[in-house]
């Protein structure tokens, strides 16, 4: 009743299909119609909720209508995408400092198993504290306006998933292949780069998709205790504050979308990394 | 005397686990604390600034924050700052603590869904995913707005708040535990002729228990994360939340004051998960180790609620 | 009566280009208390099959009887004790509370399941194992903790699915002697997946021989040495004349 490690299913992998890759086309047809049901669904919604606002005539700082969302998006399209250049400037410098930091202190963990028995409980600590709570320091240090103050805390939140999987990948390794290598005489830089280092992979970049999708939604919410006016986080904090909804769901639509290019990234840097794992196959391979 | 007390040590006799986890992580924190202070001392001494200026008003000294934290509030107030951050936090869990539940019922309940339905699966788990794209700061004011219309208190908005953030790993989590059992094991279950509800309480549940715990102590870091948000729009004065923001603002006098409350909003977060994995202990007994470490396992534990 | 009866039954898997045809026009009686084991190549069908009997899978084609009963019924009135290659004990469950299981979900008293599980325990020679959880046993433990529970609600009609393909050669070899022991005595009506020989030879009573692509029966041994089988009968020259017959039965459709 154990499961395999490789098996943990994403989490995002909702938007797995959407990825560009080389399929048949009847993969594609089959995989388009796994979305049918959502897509409906959603489509549904939309005309449910417009119809709602309109016929029970709702005022628009309650509930705005998906039309006038839309219209506002547009209006607003300038204004909306600057705030999206910044926070999405601080969601990757955050990505990319956490990950480097999270690498490192995997390594360092992995290679000194002592670290590792005096880590554990401090990273079970460390994992219940509310990490937005940084976010005021994090602003004076750096200053309100600074680009590193929001990237500071996203690195946070990235460093522990990108850590804990990649130390986990670092040290479970098929005891047959250390063995293998160990027939072999090979000298440890090697097992190292032959067997540790693709082995934590899978690990790694299933921890970078979460930390993808957490990075963009942490430096929003960082921007709420003061930013750059012209950020996702200040914009909609102001909008919806002034009970201005169609313009945060503007904002919030930029959002979505950076979060899901930035994890549409790292598949992709996934697939190319990697090609031989079999989360990546399609039915078809098989 | 000498010649024993290396034995103790040779024969491989050594400290229990927890006293030795406990010295680890003192000697960390020790470790952290020495960072900080030789940090301040050293970029003081070289003159340097960057990244952080290592000034008192930036970087309080540790033994700063330690006595702001037993010194009254205000001036000449009588209460200590750590009983005000301590009520601060107890009005904040009581937030959470109701988010977590509302948010772990949710959860739990459209894991059920999901698993009884794959067509509600396929039409719905896009959504659960995307609905954590959307920040709750953007929620958070229209259900304060909602709640106010229908003369709701505003901590059961915060609550509301809370638990969008805390039903999404409990979901996740339940589905893949629910699913976890072995395809024969629910083979077996159709050769009993078990009923649905049978095979829920008797087989899919039990095993999904150790997933469910772990999520829920994703949850509930969340849910505190969750309260401390949703009381900015709601604006109530009595909470971590407003707290946060007030010694933020006021940084440049007392930063000592911030650092303090960001330690308490942290130890809030640390005693409800401390409290979850109590309650695990005494539910979940008398599982095989690997079988309790196994969902622990990475997406699980990366997916950190975050807001 | 019999036990089984199996008319004409076919099943295809999917549909357009893609499909496979599992199993193709199978014909097969099995007297009550009978022990029948199938054998083939993998693919062949021979799990499908004894699926379609427990109303696992529905059939393609062609009709099955389980007592007189359809599959389904026979299903409903608790017919059927399945093991299958994974003893799937349920972790969380102590060895006792494991075998009591079915009769839980059947609604038996707590004093009835108590008693069956003492007995079942004691049958498969686990009685002081009732306390244990199931990662604390063998493998071979394990299984018989899945035979016990397979027998613990005393269905008429045991499916058995290469329940012992994951032991080593030792502990199978003990397992199918204790088989045989507990059949005997409850005399229930036994159908036996294997992809071994010498074990569907020493078990069943009749060994199937089936081959692949699509899965159909090619020959029915009839394994005529007396019961109670034990080593002597392994080391018997008619025991070796059954295994050849069986093995040659298999080649012919290779």
């Amino acid at each position: 009743m154990t499961t395999e490690p490789h098996s943990d299913p994403d989490v995002y992998s909702a938007f797995e299909g959407d990825l560009p890759g080389t399929v048949t086309p009847s993969a594609l047809r089959r995989r388009l119609r796994r979305y049918v049901p959502a897509l409906v669904l959603a489509f549904l919604v939309l005309v449910v909720w417009e119809l709602v606002v309109r016929v029970f005539d709702i005022e628009e700082f309650i509930l705005a209508k998906p039309t006038e969302i839309y219209s506002t998006f547009l209006d607003e399209f300038d204004t909306v995408v600057e705030a999206g250049w910044t926070t999405v400037r601080e969601a990757l410098l955050g990505l990319a400092l956490g990950t480097v930091f999270g690498v490192l202190a995997a390594v360092a963990t992995a290679r000194w198993a002592g670290l590792r028995e005096g880590l554990l409980p401090f990273a079970v600590a460390a994992n219940s504290i509310p990490i937005l709570a940084l976010a005021p320091i994090a602003n004076q240090w750096f200053g309100l306006t600074s680009i590193t103050a929001k990237a500071a805390v996203v690195s946070v939140i990235v460093f522990f998933p990108v850590m804990i999987n990649t130390v986990r990948g670092l040290t479970e390794v098929d005891p047959g292949e250390l063995e293998l290598m160990r027939a072999i005489a090979a000298p440890p830089r090697e097992v190292v780069r032959r067997v540790r280092i693709p082995n934590a992979l899978p690990y790694f970049f299933s921890a970078l998709k979460v930390a993808a999708a957490l990075a963009v939604i942490g430096a929003i919410v960082a921007e709420y205790f003061g930013g750059r006016t012209a950020s996702l986080g200040f914009y909609i904090t102001q909008q919806a504050g002034a009970f201005k909804f169609a313009e945060a769901w503007s904002a919030i639509i930029v959002g979505s979308f950076l979060g899901i290019a930035i994890y549409g990234s790292v598949l992709l840097l996934e697939r190319w990394a990697m090609p031989w794992h079999v989360s990546l196959r399609t039915a078809d391979d098989r | 005397m000498v010649a024993g007390a290396v034995d103790t040590w040779t024969e491989g006799r050594r400290l229990p686990q927890w006293l030795r986890s406990t010295l680890w992580f003192v000697a960390i924190l020790g470790f952290l604390l020495l960072m900080w202070e030789g940090y301040k001392f050293l970029w003081t001494e070289m003159g340097w600034s960057w990244p952080v200026r290592p000034i008192n008003r930036s970087m309080p000294h540790t033994w700063d924050i330690v006595d702001a934290l037993f010194s009254p509030a205000r001036r000449g107030g009588s209460d200590i700052l750590l009983v005000i951050l301590g009520e601060a936090a107890l009005f904040t869990l009581r937030e959470a603590v109701l988010g977590f539940v509302i948010g772990a019922i949710v959860g739990f309940f459209l894991a059920v869904v999901f698993v009884r339905s794959p067509l509600a699966e396929r039409s719905l788990m896009p959504y659960v995913v995307a609905s954590q794209t959307v920040p709750i700061i953007a929620i958070a004011p229209m259900v304060v707005l909602w709640a106010g219309r229908n003369d709701w208190p505003q901590w059961i908005a915060v609550a509301f708040i809370s638990s969008y953030l805390t039903f999404f790993p409990v979901t996740i989590n339940a589905l893949r535990g629910l699913q976890s059992p072995p395809p024969t094991a629910s083979e077996l279950m159709r050769s009993y002729a078990a009923t649905p509800n049978q095979e829920l309480r008797k087989l899919l549940v039990p095993a999904a228990l150790p997933y469910i715990f772990t999520a829920l102590k994703i949850s509930a870091t969340a849910s505190v994360i969750g309260a401390i948000i949703g009381e900015l729009p709601a604006g109530l004065p009595n909470g971590l939340g407003r707290v946060l923001l007030r010694f933020a603002s006021s940084f440049s006098s007392a930063p000592e004051k911030l650092f303090a409350a960001v330690i308490v909003s942290a130890l809030a977060g640390i005693v409800f998960v401390a409290a979850i994995s109590l309650a695990e202990r005494m539910i979940v007994r008398a599982r095989p180790e690997v079988f309790q470490a196994e969902p622990e396992s990475l997406s699980v534990a990366t997916h950190r609620g975050i807001a | 009566m019999s036990a089984v009866d199996i008319r004409g039954v076919s099943k295809v898997f999917g549909s357009g280009p893609g499909q496979v045809e599992a199993l193709k026009d199978i014909d097969l009686s099995i007297e009550s208390g009978q022990f029948v084991s199938l054998i083939g190549p993998s693919g062949c069908g021979k799990s499908t099959l004894l699926r379609l009997v427990g109303d696992l899978l529905p059939p393609t084609g062609g009709s099955l009887t389980v007592a007189g009963k359809t599959p389904h019924e026979a299903r409903l009135s608790r017919d059927y004790g399945m093991v299958f290659q994974q003893a799937t004990l349920l972790d969380w469950r102590s060895v006792r509370a494991n075998v009591e299981l079915p009769l839980e979900i059947m609604g038996a008293s707590a004093d009835e399941r108590t008693a069956r599980a003492e007995e079942m325990l004691e049958l498969v020679q686990l009685g002081d194992f009732g306390g244990h959880y199931p990662w604390q046993l063998s493998g071979g433990m394990q299984q018989r903790v899945a035979i016990a529970r397979a027998l613990s609600f005393k269905p008429s009609l045991l499916l058995m699915d290469e329940p012992f393909g994951a032991l080593d050669e030792m502990t199978r070899e003990a397992m199918q002697d204790e088989l045989l022991r507990i059949w005997e005595r409850s005399k229930r009506t036994v159908i036996f997946v294997t992809h071994s020989i010498p074990e569907a030879v020493f078990l069943s009573q009749r060994t199937v021989v089936m081959s692949r692509r699509p899965g159909r029966i090619t020959r029915i041994v009839d394994i005529d040495l007396p019961y109670p089988r034990d080593e002597d009968t392994r080391e018997d020259r008619r025991f070796y004349d059954k295994v050849t017959e069986v093995r040659e039965a298999l080649r012919e459709h290779e």
